[in-house]
């Protein structure tokens, strides 16, 4: 009788584990094998389609051929990085040896000049990007905030924001351009123009979906709240800060990534377009250089482009998950 | 009651809701929802706002607290006329109105830091704090987040966050009407404690007749809208505390209710659509019946 009965509850419990190592298996083998076998059929039918396009550089470049330009841009850097040494150590010891012979000598301290690999491409346009973004968020928020708060405001901005919003970069950049060399002359400019011009190109276009996503945050605030902050006379300073900015984080994050995705598409098309440093003018120069590897770096460029675009909007949805009071808002 | 008793009643009210008309703008012109409303109240006293929906309770309420503006008439609070909102006429809202994203503690603390922040040092602010959340029996849940704790809880918490203010009048939005009919029953015990500790001034708007007369010492019923005002206004004087229980078999305690109920579904009865008038005798509806038969 006892024996049966621990009998059936080992059986159970052999059960329960069985099943919960079925339901994790199964949980495994969504969260990776499904991406994989997508990926390996993308793959797959990417090499196969390649092969099929024959374009005047040559074939269209399959993985195969992207991965080696990876590797191969990859050593340019490093070679670029050597060289870039050996030239300070050079200028370092010339210094030396002429301030040995005249220490009266002031040393020249000149930059490496040379060629700016892909690596240093993508950092300026990270670096690029992040700047449009931050002046954006700093403009458009509290816009958006003053936009949701106030109905005449809102009604008396909406109208521009609703004709600027669907300009494309492209049509801001001449504009841009023109007024960055204009306005910002300087003998010893804290960043250069193509920076400047890029920038805020970046900003202009960014600006639009942070700035209608505040505002109808803001302004979609429950009325008990309000009513709460009245009750309690909270002052306009603390109402917004204590009442307003807590319930609208989910809408200005919403916003923030949204405008974070477009900024990075705009980025690499006013980097083209415009010959400013950064990933749009790497895919420019190789489409001009028009070399048998060139297809393969573009493509390379192009992989490098979406994975970065991914793994920012990752970065604002763990920074959303972390600030967010509202849990539910922050899902993929 | 006789004319003199009313203007002494008038000058010394602590509470005065003074010949309140309130007309909303519309596309088709105004809409006048309440019309000479006219209650005086005293420090102390626990008053229910009883009336079918849509009579413009609400309105009453909101105007008290200073969140609408009467268009004519006004009220005065200690002789001073009320014309925005402020703590000292805390209000407990219908559905909690806590701040999602501040912990229990947080959300009293918000209220005592704007009413208390000259007055109190921050340990005095933290003891005052947490009375009030023990005085509705919240103080083991402070630390959590209002999308962590019951309905029932949430309230509670409302009702702590009022009571934190040390309003001179606090204003009860049907505080009990979204719970089920067991934790309601327990609110309303609770409350009665609380009142009996603090002896607040009260308005409470509810939809409930058992509500109105266990916890009321006065019942205000109110007139169906447009023009909504005050139909009748009910004495309860009933012994505290009270309790449910031995109520329930109380001769005054259901003369009261009858008296609520005749006003609302007789006096008052909502005017709705039926198919044959002449065949539908007019009784309490269904509901009603079933609580009154089960009241005894």
């Amino acid at each position: 009788m006892r024996a049966t009965t621990v009998n059936i509850a080992s059986k159970t419990i052999a059960e329960q584990v069985v099943n919960t190592v079925k339901s994790s298996v199964i949980k495994v083998s969504d969260i990776l094998m499904l991406p994989a076998i997508g990926i390996s059929l993308f793959l797959f039918l990417w090499s196969i389609t390649a092969q099929n396009i024959h374009t005047s550089l040559g074939e269209f470049p399959g993985p195969r051929a992207v991965i080696t330009q990876f590797s191969a841009l990859y050593e340019e850097h490093q070679v670029t990085r050597e060289k870039a040494a050996a030239f300070y150590e050079r200028q370092e010891k010339r210094n030396q040896a002429k301030l040995a012979k005249d220490p009266e000598y002031t040393p020249k301290i000149r930059a490496y000049t040379g060629k700016e690999t892909f690596i240093d491409q993508i950092v300026t346009s990270l670096i690029t990007v992040t700047c449009g973004f931050l002046v954006a968020a700093f403009l458009a928020i509290p816009m958006g905030i003053a936009m949701g708060l106030n109905r005449r405001f809102n009604l008396a901005i909406n109208p521009i924001v609703q004709v600027f919003k669907p300009v494309s970069p492209l049509a801001w950049l001449p504009l841009v351009t023109m007024v960055v060399s204009a306005l910002y002359v300087s003998d010893d400019p804290l960043v250069s123009k193509s920076f400047l011009t890029s920038m805020l190109t970046v900003t202009l276009c960014s600006l639009w979906p942070m700035l209608i996503n505040t505002s109808m945050g803001v302004s979609a605030i429950s009325s008990d709240l309000i009513n709460v902050s009245k009750v309690l006379r909270l002052g306009t300073f603390t109402h917004i800060r204590k009442i307003v900015l807590p319930a609208s984080v989910p809408m200005i994050f919403t916003g923030m990534r949204l405008s974070f995705g477009v900024a990075w598409m705009v980025l690499i098309a006013a980097e083209m377009l415009a010959q400013n440093p950064g990933l749009g003018k790497f895919v420019w120069d190789e489409f001009q250089n028009g070399s048998s590897d060139s297809l393969a770096r573009i493509m390379a460029a192009v992989v490098v482009i979406g994975l970065i675009g991914f793994l920012l909007d990752r970065i604002m949805l763990f920074l959303q998950r972390q600030v967010s009071w509202d849990k539910s808002t922050a899902n993929a | 009651m006789s004319t003199p008793k009313i203007m002494t009643n008038e000058q010394h009210a602590f509470l005065n809701i003074s010949q309140i008309d309130m007309v909303f703008p519309t596309d088709t012109g105004g809409f006048t929802a309440l019309k000479n409303v006219d209650l005086q109240i005293d420090k102390g006293e626990f008053i229910s706002l009883i009336g079918h929906s849509g009579c413009g309770k609400s309105t009453v309420l909101n105007i008290v607290a200073g969140l609408y503006q009467a268009t004519t008439g006004g009220i005065l609070l200690n002789n001073k006329e009320v014309n925005e909102p402020g703590p000292e006429r805390a209000v407990v809202f219908q559905n909690h109105s806590l701040l999602p994203w501040l912990t229990c503690y947080q959300n009293v603390e918000l209220a005592v830091k704007q009413v208390f922040h000259k007055r109190m040092s921050s340990a005095e602010m933290k003891d005052w704090i947490e009375y009030n959340l023990k005085l509705v029996h919240m103080d083991h849940a402070m630390h959590k987040r209002p999308d962590e704790i019951s309905g029932g809880m949430k309230q509670r918490i409302g009702i702590a966050r009022a009571l934190a203010m040390q309003p001179e009048v606090l204003l009860m939005d049907e505080p009990f009407g979204a719970l089920d009919a067991l934790t309601r029953a327990h609110m309303q015990d609770s409350l009665m404690e609380i009142q009996n500790e603090l002896n607040n001034t009260v308005i409470m708007i509810t939809h409930d007749v058992d509500e109105a007369v266990l916890l009321s010492d006065r019942i205000v019923m109110m007139t169906n809208g447009p023009e909504a005002t005050i139909g009748e206004i009910l004495d309860v004087n009933l012994a505290r505390p009270r309790s449910r229980l031995s109520l329930a078999k109380d001769i005054e305690y259901n003369r009261l209710r009858s008296e609520v109920l005749t006003f609302l579904y007789e006096k008052q009865r909502k005017v709705t659509a039926i198919t044959s008038p002449s065949k539908q005798p007019i009784t309490p509806p269904q509901d009603e019946q079933v609580k009154c038969a089960s009241q005894g």
